[in-house]
């Protein structure tokens, strides 16, 4: 029965997909796209640094945060470091950019800055998730079998929470993707100049033109990064996850 | 071997302080099993866990093999105790091989070594080790399980183990199956063992002896059979139970009920009722058993050769009274 309804929900995902290629090719984006091949591959590449250094930056603080709040000594931190990110996460990305663009000015930093900002909470919140679900027996195991603090977390909790935590990053990144178009309105670059030339000439061609490689551009992300999860994440982590 | 002298664990709370173990002294010999006895909340935990210092006394002394634990670096002293713990807390991220070996590539063996030692705790624990070495501990059932904890707690060779109610979780048939396969390994290792338990008749099967407590003090510590004909007050009755007199009887053999006098008859097994007969090694609890639905209020006695060497009645068992165990209860195992 599931599989039914798995196999149904599949074919009308790639429904709207040939149709919303479709309408792209009716617009004539395909045609534009063939015309500017240098400037596409500029916003491309521009779009994915933005992508790129904001997550990676954005990884480098929330993970050792959400391991830093989980250990012991610091318990009582989580609950400021938590709500701090929730609110940050509810503010919409284009306050945030507007926020950022009214204090750091125009240009590829403040964009970086707000996406940065905006991936903070996934990732942060799936590290202390994936952190908490390690069972306690096995951290008691551990401890009691003369396991140092750092060992236990390296040997055991972080390839435990693992799964958690790249699913983190996973969500955080796609929606980067997504949140990165709209750095054009601040000077960013990225896809976000074909999408919002398109909008103000009122061309719907020209702005397909950005929004057709930003969706293939997170998708594809997405099954990278799926790729490199199955890679990191232990065996013995990930099928326990696929049972559930 | 641990010796304990006024061991304490205060907690403070709102309603002011609780002694969870109120001042235990006792020792434990080298190669003993002592039986943590006792209810829910009575300290038995506590005080196993003050062993290899999860939990920190709050006054009070715990030597291991003559050393003040105090004064030891912590994780030394963990990764030389085996530690075995209820829900068995393998690591689901490693295969079972990687999980047994867990203490001895702390200790930075060398991978021979540590492949070797593997194969011989596999084999200790009855499992085929080329089939269990790249399982996870997830597709394993609990009795596996467990016996996969016990072979980790064993890989460096520590001289103390630690157990934490490790049979409770299982069913019993397991439960059974397993404290024999303890007993079974025991006799090769002779380890230290502190066993943490509950269960009346566990502790008489497995320990050599028991120390009972109620509410973090020490009631009573003795041999099974000090403890059920001795018992040092009226907790450590009510727990051992008001059959104790029934239980006592599988510590003793049918050969402590004969006194040598009896002929060794020409019959053998073949020219009696063998429903109606029992061997030398029969425990008496059995055999009791089996005199009561006897026709005759008695029994044939057997030795290894299945002659017959003698009978049994009721008048026997009076004699029971007056014996001291002679037998070590680990070879009345079943």
């Amino acid at each position: 029965m599931k599989r039914k309804s798995e196999h149904l929900i599949r074919t009308g995902l790639i429904l709207v997909m040939v149709a919303f290629l479709a309408w792209a090719y009716v617009a004539g984006s395909f045609q534009y796209m063939l015309e500017h091949p240098d400037e596409l591959l500029h916003l491309i590449i521009q779009h994915l640094q933005l992508v790129g250094l904001s997550t990676l930056l954005a990884v480098a603080i929330a993970l050792p945060l959400g391991v830093l709040v989980t250990r012991p000594r610091f318990r009582r931190l989580e609950w400021i470091v938590v709500n701090f990110a929730n609110v940050g996460q509810t503010v919409p990305s284009l306050a945030v950019l507007a926020l950022a663009m009214s204090y750091l000015g125009l240009g590829y930093q403040t964009a970086v800055f707000a996406l940065w900002f905006h991936s903070l909470l996934p990732i942060l919140r799936n590290t202390v998730a994936g952190i908490e679900s390690v069972s306690p027996d096995i951290i008691d195991a551990g401890k009691g079998m003369g396991m140092k603090p750092m060992q236990v977390l390296w040997k055991l909790e972080l390839p435990n929470a693992s799964y958690a935590i790249i699913a983190g990053i996973r969500t955080a990144t796609v929606i980067n993707v997504g949140s990165a178009a709209l750095a054009f309105l601040i000077g960013g670059g990225g896809l976000g100049d074909f999408i919002f030339t398109g909008i103000s000439l009122y061309d719907t061609g020209i702005m397909l033109a950005g929004a057709v490689p930003v969706t293939a551009l997170a998708l594809l992300i997405d099954w990278l990064l799926g790729l490199l999860e199955k890679w990191i994440v232990p065996k013995g982590v990930q099928r326990e996850a696929e049972l559930i | 071997m641990i010796e304990l002298k006024d061991v304490t664990k205060v907690y403070k709370s709102e309603e002011g302080d609780v002694k969870a173990v109120d001042g235990v002294t006792m020792e434990v010999g080298e190669g003993e099993i002592c039986v943590f006895l006792g209810p829910s909340g009575c300290g038995k935990t506590t005080l196993l866990r003050m062993i290899n210092r999860m939990i920190e006394p709050t006054r009070g002394t715990i030597r291991v093999n003559g050393q003040d634990i105090q004064q030891m670096d912590p994780y030394q002293l963990r990764r030389s105790i085996g530690y075995v713990i209820q829900q068995t807390g393998l690591f689901p991220n490693m295969t079972v091989e990687q999980n047994v070996t867990v203490v001895p590539r702390l200790l930075g063996w060398d991978r021979v070594k540590i492949k070797d030692r593997y194969n011989e705790l596999m084999d200790m624990m009855g499992l085929n080790p080329d089939e269990y070495r790249d399982r996870y501990p997830w597709e394993l059932s609990g009795g596996q399980q467990q016996r996969i904890g016990v072979a980790r707690a064993l890989a460096a060779d520590p001289p103390v183990m630690l157990m934490d109610e490790p049979f409770a979780a299982l069913d019993p048939v397991i439960r059974d199956h397993l404290q024999s396969e303890l007993l079974r390994i025991q006799r090769t290792v002779r380890k230290t063992i502190l066993f943490v338990s509950h269960q009346i008749d566990e502790a008489i099967r497995l320990g050599d002896t028991i120390a009972i407590f109620q509410s973090g003090k020490l009631m009573q510590h003795g041999t099974p059979d000090e403890l059920l004909s001795r018992p040092a007050n009226d907790f450590v009755s009510r727990f051992v139970g008001s059959d104790r007199h029934l239980k006592r009887l599988s510590l003793f053999r049918v050969r402590d009920l004969l006194d040598g006098t009896e002929k060794k008859s020409a019959k053998n097994v073949g020219q009696i009722d063998p429903q109606y007969a029992v061997h030398l090694d029969t425990n008496l609890r059995e055999a009791l058993s089996i005199l009561l639905s006897s026709p005759t209020a008695s029994l044939h006695v057997l030795d290894e050769d299945q002659q017959v060497v003698g009978r049994i009645n009721w008048k026997d068992f009076e004699k029971l009274g007056a014996i001291q165990s002679s037998s070590d209860p680990e070879s009345l195992a079943q």
